[in-house]
């Protein structure tokens, strides 16, 4: 359902300072597919995720979503399609607005937004129910500013936003990156609940290795721009973190030097 | 003694309720550009006396006075999307392509009244026809000036708070607060910053034509300073209420602008003169932003 072929984005082209962020990057998803992407710093993991959501127009190659090429199509136009959070909760999360109102704007990705009230009676108690399965008691609190939210919370309000309207491919970069380690579990059971609930087909980024190997059937390791290897199924659900760390430096022929990785292993 | 001083503060609050009520439909534009917006639209500085120059032209051609107000909401929307439209489309600063606009629109209004002021003592306004029809004439014409448009502003107040709970409002506020956030949800942000900016300067040109017709004149130089005005009575309605609901800061906005008129009559009653207006008005101004940063100081 997703495909991307020979992806490339360089960045600061024609300088000393030249990034390859992307190198001739290709990966295909099937619908229902939960594939977590590790990586050190820099190995053009939020670049991918990035490219796939329309913030980043890829200077070579193609991505297609549902047979058709959304490589160049602008952000508001493959919305319908595609839910993102990214790693701070606030880009993803209205400050000034309460929790129903962002669940109400959420509710109509990629929809005609008419005069119609966006938070009716009705929509409310949805909202309350969908709230309630989150579990951190945010149903009482719908009308409160997400603003009064700990980070944790608009996290979570953020994962409700990006499912609510049951998108065909869901992104998650890094959206536990800033959490304590006990509301992190707390939004990744959430997101898991959330993703078999739906079947939805995720690209989840992670500095996590234990979190990688965890979750998802598929997992993919980038270095330098690329992808250099990937892991699936059954050698997936045996996986280490020890054996991931040994099987990254036989394939980068570096060391796994970032120690964001290596700690939250 | 006391007779005198009651005199003089019934012509204080017939005043503020007078010009402040005409004033209000500005408040509300700033309010939209510069709290939901959140950047200092200066198309306002040519969209208001637009408002004015395009009411009094079709007046004076013998229009029907709600017409020709009706035309100046028009014609004040219009420059608010071109400014929308300059700032989206050919990726230009939003305050820079307020400039630019407010510049061409000096040119547009001395087009359109074809000299520097008309006057309007000889042709029949909105709040005349209002006067004649309840039969009051002249003595009566300012309570009926006042009850209309306080009246129309409260329409107007409603309508804009109605808006900002639509699925499209919410979008138009998140364009405002969180642009990358409601891409990512499907909306076009050039089209709700074309609808905002249409819908906060075509009401800023209706404060124009309405004072225009109150006052008996459009004049060419009836907008300078009009923005700071605006931003004053809103951020004066804020000090005083906080940002809350919608609701609450339409209702602010408002009060804001009763404030700031009284405020500005208060200060012309003891002494100061015309001349004096656009200093008093950027000391209020001045003095509603630095009020809460200075009480918010920790001790």
């Amino acid at each position: 359902m997703l495909a991307l072929h020979d992806v490339g984005k360089t960045f600061i082209e024609g300088t000393a300072d030249v990034v390859r962020a992307l190198d001739r990057v290709s990966l295909t998803l099937e619908a229902g597919d939960f594939v977590t992407v590790i990586g050190s710093n820099g190995a053009g993991k939020s670049t991918l995720l990035n490219a796939i959501a329309g913030l980043v127009v890829p200077d070579a190659g193609r991505i297609v979503l549902d047979d058709e090429d959304i490589t160049v199509a602008p952000v508001h136009r493959r919305a319908a399609l595609i839910g993102r959070i990214a790693q701070n909760a606030l880009d993803s999360t209205c400050a000034s607005m309460s929790i129903a109102e962002n669940l109400a704007m959420a509710a109509r990705r990629g929809q005609a937004r008419g005069l119609r009230r966006a938070v009716t009676a009705g929509r409310a108690t949805e909202f309350r129910e969908r709230l309630a399965v989150v579990g951190l008691g945010l149903e009482e609190r719908a009308d409160a500013r997400i603003g009064t939210l700990s980070g944790g919370q608009r996290q979570a309000v953020a994962l409700l936003m990006a499912t609510i309207a049951w998108p065909r491919l869901l992104l998650l970069d890094e959206h536990l990156a800033n959490l304590d380690p006990r509301t992190a579990a707390v939004v990744m059971a959430l997101t898991g609940r959330l993703v078999a609930e739906g079947g939805l087909t995720t690209l989840m980024v992670t500095h996590n290795m234990a979190q990688a190997i965890r979750w998802g059937n598929r997992l993919v390791m980038m270095h330098a721009g690329r992808i250099i290897f990937e892991v699936r199924g059954a050698e997936k659900a045996a996986l280490t973190v020890e054996a991931l760390i040994r099987r990254f430096h036989v394939a980068s022929g570096t060391d796994l030097d970032d120690d964001r990785v290596l700690l939250a292993s | 003694m006391t007779q005198d001083v009651a005199a003089q503060l019934q012509a204080l609050v017939v005043n503020m309720l007078e010009q402040g009520a005409l004033a209000g439909f500005l408040g509300l534009g700033v309010l939209i550009s510069f709290r939901f917006f959140r950047f200092p639209d200066l198309t306002a500085e040519g969209s208001y006396p637009l408002g004015g120059a395009v009411a009094a032209s079709l007046l004076v051609a013998g229009v029907d006075p709600v017409l020709a107000t009706l035309a100046a909401v028009a014609a004040g929307m219009l420059a608010g999307m071109a400014t929308a439209l300059i700032h989206t489309k050919l990726r230009i600063n939003n305050i820079v392509a307020g400039i630019i606009v407010m510049t061409a629109l000096y040119t547009v209004n001395l087009r359109v009244m074809g000299r520097a002021n008309i006057s309007l003592l000889s042709v029949s306004t909105l709040f005349d026809d209002a006067a004649g029809a309840f039969g009051v004439g002249d003595q009566g014409e300012t309570l009926v000036t006042i009850v209309l448009t306080l009246l129309l502003l409260a329409l107007a107040g409603a309508a804009l708070a109605w808006f900002m709970h639509t699925d499209l409002g919410l979008a138009v506020r998140a364009t405002g607060e969180n642009q990358a956030m409601i891409r990512s949800l499907g909306v076009d942000t050039d089209r709700t910053k074309l609808i905002g900016l249409g819908l906060s300067n075509g009401a800023i040109a209706l404060s124009g034509a309405l004072v225009a017709q109150d006052h008996g004149f459009a004049d060419i130089g009836m907008g300078i300073g009009i923005l700071v005005t605006g931003a004053a009575a809103v951020m004066i309605g804020e000090a005083l209420f906080g940002d809350g609901s919608i609701e609450r800061w339409v209702v602010a906005t408002m009060v804001g602008v009763l404030i700031y008129r009284f405020l500005v009559a208060l200060a012309l009653r003891v002494g100061l003169e015309p001349v004096d207006l656009k200093l008093i008005t950027a000391a209020l101004l001045l003095l509603a932003l630095a009020l809460p940063r200075l009480r918010s100081k920790p001790a």
